[in-house]
């Protein structure tokens, strides 16, 4: 046995507190782990989401001791130095009970930000050949892993200031399909990126990068689209 | 942030890079040699060239400031973006007659 951690899970909706809880810390222990054990011996109401524990589906990530984390692939060991946890619901979200957040502002911005496909091919079609080492698809693959765990949408300053910024995932998303040769719709893209809460709200703080788990760039991604509205705008592709 | 005050905010930064660096070697001159408020104004009065090079600084800084003034009020205060363009609209006119008139001041007067 290594002792107890103190665990202090957040309880409630956006008015909420902070309970503290007695976990046994174990070897090779997630948080993930430390809150379902919570869940299971101790009290069965709390709410929490997760779904396949390896770091792929990105429906764990919590406030863990002020930063926003996949639980499931953070080691207590890693963060609890101090024995002492406190996790709370991913920031910038509305909380809908303990730990699970309502990720729909999250999706609809990513909507708005146009992080749909656009085909310009139907399965009838030949299959469009692809150079893997292209510039435009190395650029497309830098971010194509984005998992829209809600990381970089918590971690962001700017979301938390301006209710209208789309956020890091959905504007890496976009700039995704930008680079994305197969795509049609490049301009009306370009268009949606450069009105109010597009790329051009962003200050370029790097919160996204710094705790994107899976090491994007977003701040890269929001600054290439900077550069191709500009670019847009001034040959009269798009309107400001 | 619209992308037309984004496009002027970045416009006017990059117009104020050379703008700053020739003001701050401007200064290092005139205090290195011991210069007189009055060996100053002798050469600046009547002078186009400094009153077109502080003018158009002016100009660049109450754009790129206001606009900068827009954003903090927008995101850091409580209210709308409408009030704080206007808020930060004054402003720009506040630093743009202030500065008008200290060009005044050493050119013209």
């Amino acid at each position: 046995m290594l002792g107890d951690l103190s665990v202090s899970l957040w309880r409630g909706g956006t008015e909420g507190r902070y309970e503290t809880y007695s976990v046994p810390q174990r070897e090779s222990q997630t948080v993930l782990d430390v809150v379902t054990f919570v869940q299971r011996h101790i009290d069965p109401t709390l709410s929490y989401r997760f779904a396949c524990r390896v770091g792929v589906c990105g429906s764990c990530a919590m406030t863990v001791n002020g930063r926003p984390r996949w639980t499931c692939r953070t080691h207590v060991s890693k963060v609890a130095g101090s024995g002492r946890l406190e996790i709370g619901p991913l920031e910038n979200l509305p909380v809908i009970k303990d730990l699970a957040t309502d990720m729909e502002p999250f999706f609809e911005k990513w909507q708005k930000a146009q992080g749909v496909f656009a085909p310009t091919k139907t399965r009838h079609d030949e299959i469009e050949q692809v150079r893997p080492d292209s510039p435009a698809r190395r650029l497309a693959d830098a971010a194509i892993e984005c998992i829209n765990c809600g990381v970089c949408y918590a971690a962001c300053d700017t979301v938390r200031w301006n209710q209208d910024y789309f956020g890091p995932a959905a504007l890496t998303r976009a700039w995704t399909l930008v680079n994305d040769e197969r795509d049609a719709g490049g301009t009306a893209r370009l268009q949606a990126v450069a009105t109010k809460g597009g790329c051009h709200s962003c200050h370029s703080h790097q919160s996204c990068q710094e705790l994107c788990p899976q090491a994007l760039n977003p701040t890269a991604a929001i600054a290439g689209l900077k550069r191709r509205t500009t670019a847009a705008y001034l040959k009269g592709e798009i309107k400001a | 942030m619209s992308m037309r005050l984004y496009l002027w905010q970045r416009a006017t930064a990059a117009l104020m890079v050379p703008l700053v660096l020739v003001h701050i070697a401007v200064i290092f001159y005139a205090t290195r040699n011991g210069m007189t408020a009055a060996d100053i104004l002798s050469r600046t009065r009547g002078s186009i060239v400094w009153a077109s090079y502080y003018g158009l600084f002016v100009v660049a800084a109450s754009i790129h400031a206001s606009i900068g003034v827009r954003n903090v009020l927008a995101e850091w205060s409580p209210l709308t973006d409408r009030r704080a363009e206007r808020l930060a609209l004054a402003f720009g006119l506040l630093l743009a007659a202030l500065g008008a008139r200290a060009v005044y001041a050493v050119v013209l007067s």
